[in-house]
């Protein structure tokens, strides 16, 4: 691999831009395709295939077989709640890659002291999150409790397609919370994208048990269920 | 360090970039029960030193011998594992797959 071709690669993958190397086991050739060219790019087809699927390999071309790499932005994780169950729930998702970004207006909770190691911001939801630019490549999870933080959060999670929503809550928060959601212009299929009750079903009890349940269902999103999306963009 | 996807292309980058002879080592095609998906990738420098994974360390050894020679000839290779031969103490894998690692040069 020519150097500037992987500095370029490593500058897409730093501002979260999905990029292809396309290379020619045979002759070393290699090219690079940033995802923003590929409508005219001659394998098109191929690249769109690829960038929906996050798979790389081996593909027929008119130029003969190629090896071709998609990069996609590495997974983020963006918390509201700088809470008890988000001390276990950063380190864990740190462990496994994820970026992890924490919004709390409550500067109490959102404190350097409670979370050394983690971006926490202490702004409102509306302020905070926009300048994230959460996509599709973000998981959210909405932790307070508080409607006032929450909702606002959720509703933008919604909009900007994370691959993964989940809102912690009794049956009683969440009965309260799809009323007001619905009532903020929401369908029942946008309600159906939020997991909730959060996490998977391990009887999880304390906090950490918690945060390993909410990062399992995570893990399940990104890597069990790649069709959704594609599905959705294939409508 | 972990290395995660991104660090290990990073650290293709800085290696490269203070004088270090760098191959640059990744899945490409795998059969059966493979450790790694295709795309995994193993950077490694002319001293042996590696960071990454194109299996779960059954072959790293071999790739990185192989990769010494990628970065004094320039030229790539295609290497290709299959089931380990305990017996015959060949290198391969114990899950059962095969998997084929294409080793490029970064220059």
């Amino acid at each position: 691999m020519k150097l500037d071709i992987l500095q370029t690669l490593n500058g897409e993958r730093d501002a979260r831009r999905a990029v292809f190397i396309i290379t020619d086991l045979d002759s070393g050739a290699q090219r690079l395709v940033k995802a923003a060219d590929i409508a005219g790019d001659p394998l098109h087809e191929t690249l769109e295939k690829r960038l929906r699927m996050g798979k790389s390999g081996m593909d027929e071309t008119a130029q003969g077989r190629v090896f071709i790499t998609v990069h996609v932005p590495s997974p983020r994780l963006v918390i509201t709640g700088a809470v008890h169950i988000s001390q276990a729930l950063a380190p864990i998702a740190q462990m496994l890659g994820y970026d992890v970004t924490i919004v709390d207006p409550r500067t109490a909770f959102a404190s350097k002291e409670r979370f050394p190691d983690v971006t926490v911001l202490a702004e409102w939801p509306d302020v905070a999150l926009p300048p994230l630019n959460v996509d599709r490549y973000t998981a959210f999870v909405a932790l307070t409790h508080d409607p006032k933080i929450d909702d606002p959060a959720l509703l933008h999670a919604l909009k900007r397609d994370c691959f993964y929503i989940g809102a912690l809550g009794s049956k009683k928060t969440y009965a309260k919370r799809n009323d007001r959601l619905k009532a903020a212009g929401l369908t029942d299929t946008d309600l159906a994208r939020i997991h909730a009750p959060i996490g998977l079903d391990i009887g999880a009890i304390s906090p950490s048990e918690i945060a390993v349940s909410i990062m399992g269902e995570i893990v399940q999103s990104l890597r069990q269920k790649p069709a959704r999306t594609a599905k959705a963009e294939a409508a | 360090m972990l290395g995660r996807d991104e660090h290990i292309l990073k650290t293709a980058e800085d290696w490269a970039q203070s004088g270090r002879g760098v191959a640059l080592a990744t899945v490409v095609e795998t059969w059966g029960s493979a450790p790694r998906p295709v795309g995994s990738n193993l950077v490694i420098d002319s001293d042996g030193n590696f960071l990454g994974s194109v299996s779960g360390g059954c072959v790293e050894g071999a790739v990185v011998t192989e990769a010494i020679d990628v970065i004094e000839s320039g030229k790539p290779k295609v290497l290709e594992f299959g089931v380990a031969d305990e017996a015959a103490w060949q290198v391969g894998l114990s899950c059962g797959g095969t998997i084929r690692v294409y080793v490029e040069k970064v220059s």
